[in-house]
């Protein structure tokens, strides 16, 4: 989806402000967000390309006008909202007035450190050879799904090399829309700085991106 | 109380509104009996006290003390960090990008805020921003200098844009007039920053 989230190149003007002793939250409520996100998606279920796109498909002025926990806040009321898991009226009145839905699994208190420890590895065993090689010349498709992707639009319809073959991973554009983990290829491609920017850019600069072997073809 | 708060007093109605529907929302999902409040305290001291920039500071001072790890880590960086026991959310898959004196190397999510949790913790506000997620692919150099300091011009510049699940860490140069440092004290050098590419270690003279 072609959202606000999607923001390399974009010509802000602001220039970025490091902030001295940052602590790792700001306010109480960033500290329960934070942690009701991680511990819903075991009762929820869905997975974390559903969790993305849930944030990031939204109204360009709505992703910007939200800081970024809030943003995943309200990523997480839709995950739960679509599922029945709580309904709008239950979070504006603050209790439970519907009947919990029977889930499989609850995140414990002992629970927590496993949990982080096994992560969400996505690498899977390859069923095909890969169809590029180091060194390969690709070009990235010129795209647009209105769902999930992870192809940046900088890159689209530019020429870069691949630089490494990372294995084959899940799928991101069919695992958030619940199609299956249909795993890819995963490569590093790199694009030089002027292939991307024009005559102005940096000579000196070279971007890359993982992207998966759907998004490419020979250049 | 914190900086961010004085730099965005605009915002405050908006958090107190905010705050109110977290609360909310955290009473109705523990009645329902989804979450346990003790587990997220459990998920909330992990990444305040436990989980931060200084994992990442041991594997860079590693890499800089023993040669067998510096290869291991640039070559498979997964299992040489988990060696040191980090591993997990955000760092399933990890690789290592080295410094050189031709060579700077720099990490962004342009779409998100993908981070390597499991050795710099969660990534400060800044890295989430739109001007970093926007000016990091095009503008380094500018992006280099809001930070402070300026690359010499010969100096290629990487951008690694963490698009899928694999995560980032940069290995920096180990500053000269360290010679003979244990890894406990070459750790002191290594800043979060250093580990993004929007810094570089501390300079020996830095450290008391």
């Amino acid at each position: 989806m072609d959202g606000a989230h999607d923001m390399g190149g974009v010509a802000w003007s602001d220039k970025v402000r490091p902030e001295p002793d940052e602590p790792v939250f700001h306010a109480e409520w960033e500290r329960r967000a934070f942690a009701l996100t991680l511990a819903m998606a075991m009762p929820g279920g869905w997975n974390i390309d559903m969790s993305r796109f849930a944030r990031e498909d939204r109204h360009p002025e709505d992703y910007l006008s939200k800081s970024y926990y809030q943003i995943w806040l309200a990523g997480l009321e839709r995950l739960m909202l679509e599922r029945g898991l709580v309904a709008t009226a239950e979070i504006d009145a603050g209790q439970a007035l519907d009947p919990a839905r029977p889930v499989a699994r609850t995140l414990t208190p002992d629970g927590v450190a496993a949990m982080l420890h096994r992560g969400g590895p996505t690498e899977r065993a390859a069923t095909r050879p890969p169809q590029f090689a180091v060194g390969a010349r690709i070009r990235a498709k010129i795209i647009h799904p209105p769902t999930h992707t992870r192809l940046p639009r900088y890159v689209r319809g530019h020429v870069g090399q691949i630089e490494r073959v990372l294995g084959c991973h899940v799928f991101p554009d069919s695992n958030a829309a619940g199609a299956g983990e249909d795993p890819h290829w995963l490569y590093t491609v790199r694009f030089d700085g002027p292939e991307l920017w024009g005559e102005a850019s940096d000579p000196k600069l070279v971007v890359s991106v993982d992207a998966w072997e759907p998004y490419l073809e020979p250049a | 109380m914190s900086g961010h708060d004085h730099d965005h007093p605009h915002e405050h109605s908006a958090l107190s509104e905010t705050e109110l529907r977290v609360r909310a929302l955290e009473s109705v999902l523990t009645a329902k009996g989804y979450v346990d409040p003790a587990a997220l305290d459990a998920l909330i001291e992990t990444y305040e006290s436990r989980v931060g920039p200084r994992n990442g500071a041991r594997v860079v001072a590693r890499a800089w003390t023993d040669p067998a790890y510096r290869e291991r880590l640039l070559c498979d960086a997964t299992p040489a960090i988990a060696e040191l026991g980090y591993a997990g959310r955000q760092g399933e898959h990890l690789v290592a990008v080295e410094n050189t004196p031709a060579l700077h190397n720099m990490i962004v999510c342009t779409l998100c805020s993908c981070y390597p949790w499991p050795v710099l913790g969660l990534p400060p506000v800044w890295y989430k921003s739109a001007p970093y997620r926007s000016k990091a692919v095009r503008d380094p150099r500018g992006v280099l200098r809001d930070f402070g300091f300026e690359l010499p011009e010969t100096t290629e510049i990487r951008v690694w844009d963490s698009t899928a699940e694999i995560r980032y860490l940069v290995l920096p140069l180990r500053p000269s007039g360290t010679d003979g440092w244990s890894e406990q004290r070459l750790a002191e050098l290594v800043t979060r920053d250093s580990m993004i590419g929007t810094g570089l270690p501390k300079q020996p003279h830095e450290i008391a």
